[in-house]
């Protein structure tokens, strides 16, 4: 490694294009030693495609950015990078005709462990696994797989831990024993990047970037993305809210507008054009209209309508 | 740091011996197939097929021709003689397969026959299946000397006429060098194992790649030389099994000679196994799923079978076609099969045969390392 890198990953400007199809555009993104980053954005905006550039399974497009991953160059040093990087892919894409233990034991000689039947054994006994070592990862259910696959990219004790939204279709508690696993790792030192669509777990990250259609939208804490925005919101409650929001939506001013339970969350970026606008459809005193702080999901849905919009006019 | 590692590369090895083993269905196909295929050609190639069916086209109708039709369906070859009268006629049985044989017995036969001046009995078989009409032409030339040695006994004496009193003339039609079980027994042996090691290992890692654990292995250190050696080991072993039962059901179920040495045997065979999966793997790193690496094995299949000599003579095939058989392994391996069971030939007599082997091979795994994705892209 590098002497006194402080980035796991500092790429810049990367590009890829499947064909005719720009799927990540610009790409930049640092993240410190020791951060959970969180990497979040609707399906198809490319988060997978940037991961896997960061870990040298993809090519960017030549001639576009360089960076960094552990002090390595990610064009050219992705031998490097691979031996130091935990890479938990999108989909379970371990061998399911192999035992649990066979998984591990054959992940630990790609990464040509030495002492590999201990490091096989103590990842069993931490996933508290060891009396099902010798069934079939296939035969696992979802939850399990996704422990299995953390302790396979775990074994080799790489410095930097890509997941590829990990928790997708694994229930409330696997999730939450699953975020504390990663906040214990990141606190004995270790990098992780982690793509996911939750808000919760956006809101676990130290930090985070938004993305949409390829392009980086937002990047920075939960607070300064929320703030970096500027964005105005207000929350209503009254009776039949559901004629209200179709009302709301064809005046100027007012961006979106979201159901939350028995409240309407209304957002706009103009503070005045909102006011008035609320002010024309809520004169009836059964309405309340209180401004309150924005929320992350508020940014990111405003964010993913932008991006949207875009889209389209290109 | 970043060389071929042993341990890896062994790594991978145990792992595609135990997906073989849990892969039943695979792991049958690999044993069942040669076993089936022997028992289908194997059998069909060397049983005495009898009650054959024969048209005769007579032009005499003396009673020596009659007894002569008389003893061929007692010979137990021939069923259901059908007498013809127009050449056409028999011409038509002959070419749409209802008959096997057309015998023409000529006008003046019984004259020639009393006189003892060896008519002629022109017999045309249809020899597209020679090995169908081998033993039958067999039983015909016995007839020739002996059916009729009765019948003239009392016309001419007891002196019987040596030579034979009829002068038999067979036209194997369709098929001139009439191919042998001796020759098919050593081909099945080329042609099973180029067809189950090209297979087997054109799916190896295309599988991985529908299964999505190749973006695991890629983002793992291993190296693409690794990957693609180790996966090929395994079915070395698979080929050595197939080859180890065809042989011993060439020696001791159709008893085809083994003139030559077996450890040059051996020796042929792992190469031209090597061959095969090198392409095998090399089709599977060019192919983006399992139904692509199965249509290029097919087509490679194919031209094989049917340009090697083993289902047509390699002579009988115009130059473009020989040119193009010459670059095929099983063209060459069943030259040195033959060659070596038959004939007994050494290693210096086989060369020839040998180093075209090595060169596919050579320029195939080139071609494999070249086309195999280090990444997803
Ligand atoms: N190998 C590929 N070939 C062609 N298109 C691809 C490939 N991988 C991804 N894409 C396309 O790139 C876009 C981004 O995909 P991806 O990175 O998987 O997004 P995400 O992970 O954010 O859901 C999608 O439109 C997808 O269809
Ligand atoms: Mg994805």
């Amino acid at each position: 490694m590098n002497a006194g890198t402080e980035f796991a990953i500092d790429v810049r400007g990367l590009n890829k294009h499947f064909g005719p199809k720009h799927v990540v555009r610009d790409f930049s993104l640092q993240v410190r030693a020791g951060e959970i980053y969180g990497f979040l954005g609707p399906n198809g905006s490319g988060k997978t495609t940037s991961i896997r550039m960061i870990c040298g399974l993809l090519t960017p497009d030549p001639g576009s950015g360089s960076g960094t991953c552990l002090g390595y160059d990610v064009l050219r040093e992705t031998a490097a990078i691979k031996r130091e990087v935990g890479y938990m892919t999108q989909r379970f894409s371990l061998w399911e005709d192999l035992t649990i233990r066979e998984n591990l034991n054959f992940v630990a000689r790609m990464y040509g462990m030495k002492h590999r039947r201990e490091a096989v054994d103590g990842a069993l006994e931490r996933l508290g696994l060891q009396s099902r070592a010798n069934q079939l990862s296939g035969a696992l259910s979802g939850g399990w797989k996704q422990r299995l696959s953390l302790a396979a990219c775990l074994l080799h004790q790489p410095r930097l831990l890509l997941l590829d939204e990990p928790t997708a279709g694994v229930d409330p508690k696997a999730r939450r024993d699953f975020w504390e696993e990663i906040h214990a790792l990141a606190a004995d030192g270790l990098s992780v990047l982690v793509s996911t669509h939750y808000m919760d777990e956006a809101e676990r990250c130290h930090r985070l970037a938004y993305i949409a259609y390829g392009k980086l939208l937002a990047t920075g804490t939960a607070a300064e993305v929320v703030s970096s925005q500027k964005l105005h919101t207000y929350a209503i409650t009254g009776p039949n809210l559901a004629p209200l929001s179709t009302a709301l939506r064809a005046l100027p001013g007012v961006g979106q507008v979201t159901p939350f339970g028995n409240t309407l969350h209304v957002t706009g970026q103009d503070d005045s054009l909102l006011r008035a606008a609320l002010a024309a459809c809520t004169s009836d005193a059964a309405y309340r209209v209180e401004p309150i702080e924005s929320t992350l999901e508020d940014v990111f849905i405003s964010l993913m309508a932008g991006a949207t919009d875009n889209f389209v006019e290109q | 740091m970043n060389g071929f590692s042993l341990s890896r590369w062994f790594g991978i090895i145990g792992k595609e011996f135990i997906q073989l083993k849990r892969d039943r269905l695979t792991f049958g196909m690999i044993i069942g197939v040669p076993v089936m295929q022997l028992l289908l050609f194997g059998f069909a190639i060397n049983a005495d097929p009898k009650n054959l069916p024969a048209a005769v086209l007579s032009a005499d109708n003396s009673p020596y021709a009659r007894t002569f039709i008389r003893a061929m369906e007692n010979s137990g070859y021939f069923r259901g003689v059908v007498q013809v009268a127009r050449e056409d006629e028999a011409e038509e049985l002959i070419a749409h397969g209802a008959v096997q044989f057309v015998v023409n017995i000529p006008e003046n036969f019984s004259r020639l026959l009393v006189r003892g001046e060896q008519p002629q009995i022109l017999v045309e078989a249809d020899a597209t299946d020679p090995s169908a009409t081998n033993n039958a032409i067999g039983a015909l030339q016995v007839l020739a000397a002996t059916a009729l040695a009765r019948d003239l006994a009392g016309t001419l004496g007891a002196a019987p006429p040596s030579p034979a009193p009829i002068d038999l003339r067979v036209h194997r039609r369709y098929n001139p060098e009439g191919i042998s079980a001796y020759n098919i027994v050593p081909g099945l042996l080329g042609t099973i194992l180029t067809m189950t090691m090209i297979l087997m290992t054109g799916l190896a890692v295309t599988r991985e790649r529908e299964r999505g654990t190749f973006e695991n292995l890629l983002a793992t250190p291993a190296l693409p030389i690794e990957v693609l050696t180790g996966k090929i080991v395994p079915y070395i072993m698979i080929g050595l099994i197939q080859v180890g039962l065809i042989f011993l059901a060439s020696q001791f179920v159709f008893n085809v000679p083994m003139k030559g040495n077996p450890a040059v045997l051996f020796f042929v065979v792992l190469i031209f196994i090597a061959a095969n999966l090198t392409l095998g793997i090399t089709f599977s790193s060019i192919a983006r799923n399992q139904l692509q690496a199965m249509q290029m094995t097919f087509f490679f299949f194919l031209p094989s079978i049917l340009l090697s000599g083993f289902m047509f003579p390699y002579r009988g095939m115009p130059e473009w076609a020989q040119w193009l058989a010459s670059i095929l392994p099983l063209t060459h391996f069943l030259v040195l099969v033959r060659g070596i069971m038959l004939k007994g030939n050494e290693l210096p007599e086989l060369w020839p045969q040998i180093w075209p082997i090595l060169a596919f091979m050579l320029v195939v795994i080139l071609l494999g390392l070249r086309f195999y994705k280090r990444t997803l892209d």
